[in-house]
């Protein structure tokens, strides 16, 4: 089947997740077109992963999950399990935060690699590994002929994530989900994994989402990005237009938590509170309680996500204004 | 390799001597074979005679040097009340055990685990609380009491089965049920928490993201890794196939290592009892050495650390 080029890939709409009667996903609308890369931000916890696993149908059977999400317009939720099997790892492919712990570690890193090409790609044998070899050369993996018959806890993070992403590489997949890819990864090797998640976008031209509370990472990898927010896409735009002229507060406080390398050294400002428990979320926004910019509006109706043109789309009453900082931080003491 | 495996067998022996020196001393502080040997109305020259004859008026110390000589050259001893071969008393009396204790392991093998394993990934079903249930019941229940219950249903009431003896099969069924209901809750409860444990892993989420099939996934990426635990149980289990049937064979009058066991630490036949006790040790320790080598075989993280 050839698809429709000017489809969108990948189409969720009014996608809500609920654990226990529990609702943490409140309504996600997203389009992921092919080959773009879209960075999904957010504190833990305000649905980033959720999204995704309850796109693919990876979370466990107590969530509830309505909505809708279509890959090439089929519709994924409430099919059958042979449906979603041939989506996972052949449209849409997953990698996750831990790598170590993501490889099963009773089995062999090359089977698990040809796992993944005999299910997708019909090879086996001798043509299965020489694939596997050359997709755990393509992400980087030293001498991977004599190491294919290593085990997970015989690789380092780093490369577990490598092999992770070989794997996943391994159906040719449409579109590569990284689940916080590189947060449980040191810095040097974090760079090196972002490096290679672009590289093999332009390589390959699948599509990535990429799920990070990391702003820097996300600018690095993404053309565009969701800030999430209690379970709803707050603010949504092209990255440049977000990190210059970000106008949700939330989003604004974000970059305000960020340590900057250059000018002088000041205080990080923290959002003030914490993430509203899920059982009890504010009536209004869900924001409101953290927020400099809370009027009476804010507190009795929640703003809805409006499309604001070459702006993006933003859900806020009371957007920060295209001044570049509104309040000077305070400087540390000695 | 080599190393851990001369270790294993050192910590072995230092187990089994042990075991050893713990029954010389305690059935020597516990009670005068010769009382019970010979009863309480004999003339006290026939007890000196008694415990003359069997050493037991030597200092422990010597008695206790004597008796590990004789075992290192083969020699377990003569029963004080057969006058033959304790150890050949022993072996005679093992396949009669085998008899129970072998099926009984299969039966919990073949129930238990598979019960679990569904109960795991069917959780919260009614099949899942069905299982706990049973399980519960079935571990919690002592062996005597359940012996009882099922000779008083299927002996008693229906009449079904025989209630004691070894003479045909139908006699080892009830022994057989008894032994095994409380390993197959046992087990049932040990795999479905395993099960549990492993499909909650990051990478079993792996292999159902990479697109792979249920069935797959549960029996190549979730079983290999709930092994583990689940051997270690069943090691526990082969290694009381010898000693594990002292109450059912009890209560079912079969003649096998347990009901040796009763009767000669009742008689004080301290070369019979030191023997068994010998044979039940060296099993227990044997199949924990088979379960560590499993150990290796089954998680690659503890061959590649035991190796170094």
């Amino acid at each position: 089947m050839t698809a429709d080029p000017t489809r969108n890939l990948v189409e969720l709409r009014d996608l809500k997740v609920a654990f226990d009667g529990v609702q943490v996903l409140h309504g996600i609308d997203l389009d992921v077109r092919r080959g773009e890369a879209i960075g999904l931000v957010g504190e833990s916890g305000c649905g980033k992963s959720v999204t995704w696993l309850a796109a693919l149908g990876l979370l466990p059977g107590k969530a509830s999950i309505t909505g809708s999400v279509r890959v090439d317009g089929d519709e994924l939720l409430g099919a059958p399990r042979p449906v979603l099997e041939r989506v996972r790892g052949k449209r849409i492919a997953m990698i996750f935060q831990d790598p170590s712990s993501s490889l099963n570690p009773v089995l062999r890193i090359g089977r698990q690699i040809t796992e993944a090409l005999a299910i997708h790609r019909g090879l086996a044998g001798d043509a299965a590994k020489a694939e596997a070899l050359r997709l755990m050369d393509m992400v980087g993996i030293p001498d991977a002929r004599r190491r294919f018959d290593l085990y997970s806890h015989e690789f380092s993070g780093g490369q577990c994530q490598r092999l992770m992403i070989a794997m996943a590489l391994a159906g040719q997949p449409d579109l590569l989900v990284a689940d916080e890819p590189t947060t449980a990864l040191d810095a040097t090797i974090q760079a090196q994994i972002l490096d290679l998640l672009i590289e093999l976008r332009a390589e390959t031209g699948m599509a990535t989402i990429f799920i990070s509370h990391d702003l820097g990472a996300v600018s690095q990898v993404c053309e565009r990005a969701c800030v999430m927010y209690a379970g709803r896409i707050v603010e949504q735009g092209k990255i440049d237009a977000l990190f210059d002229n970000p106008r949700h507060p939330y989003t604004r406080g974000l970059f305000d938590a960020l340590p900057r390398l250059d000018g002088p050294r000041t205080r990080l400002v923290p959002i003030a509170g914490t993430v509203p428990n899920p059982r009890h979320l504010p009536e209004g926004c869900a924001f409101a309680p953290r927020c400099a910019h809370t009027g009476p509006d804010c507190l009795s109706e929640r703003p809805q996500l409006r499309f604001n043109g070459v702006l993006g789309s933003l859900a806020c009453h009371h957007p920060v204004g295209a001044a570049p900082v509104a309040a000077q931080p305070v400087l540390e003491p000695a | 390799m080599l190393r851990f495996f001369l270790i294993r067998i050192l910590r072995a022996l230092v187990t089994i001597l042990a075991v050893l020196t713990f029954a010389f001393v305690v059935l020597r502080m516990s009670g005068d074979p010769a009382q019970v040997m010979l009863g309480p109305d004999v003339p006290q020259e026939s007890v000196d005679a008694f415990r003359h004859a069997w050493g037991l008026d030597q200092p422990l110390w010597i008695q206790y040097i004597s008796y590990l000589k004789a075992i290192f050259t083969g020699d377990f001893g003569v029963s004080m009340r057969d006058k033959a071969s304790a150890l050949q008393l022993v072996i005679d009396r093992i396949p009669a055990t085998l008899e129970l204790t072998i099926p009984a392991l299969l039966l919990k093998l073949v129930i238990g685990i598979p019960a679990g394993v569904y109960a795991a990934l069917h959780r919260q079903s009614a099949v899942d609380r069905g299982v706990i249930l049973a399980a519960i019941f079935g571990f919690t229940i002592p062996s005597f009491v359940m012996g009882l219950l099922l000779v008083l249903i299927f002996s008693i009431i229906l009449g079904l089965l025989p209630s004691g003896g070894q003479d045909t099969w139908q006699h080892a069924i009830l022994p057989i049920l008894t032994m095994s209901i409380g390993g197959i809750g046992i087990l049932a409860r040990f795999s479905r928490s395993a099960m549990i444990e492993v499909m909650g892993q990051p990478y079993i989420r792996t292999a159902s993201a990479k697109g792979m099939n249920w069935a797959d996934v549960v029996w190549r990426h979730a079983l290999p890794n709930a092994a583990v635990p689940i051997v270690t149980i069943v090691g526990f289990m082969v290694g009381s196939l010898i000693a594990g049937a002292v109450v059912v064979e009890s209560i079912f009058s079969w003649p096998g290592i347990g009901r040796l066991l009763v009767v000669s630490v009742s008689n004080r036949d301290l070369a019979v009892v030191q023997c068994i006790l010998l044979v039940i040790a060296a099993a227990m320790v044997v199949s924990n050495l088979i379960v560590d080598l499993m150990y290796g075989w089954l998680d690659p993280r503890l061959r590649s650390h035991s190796a170094h």
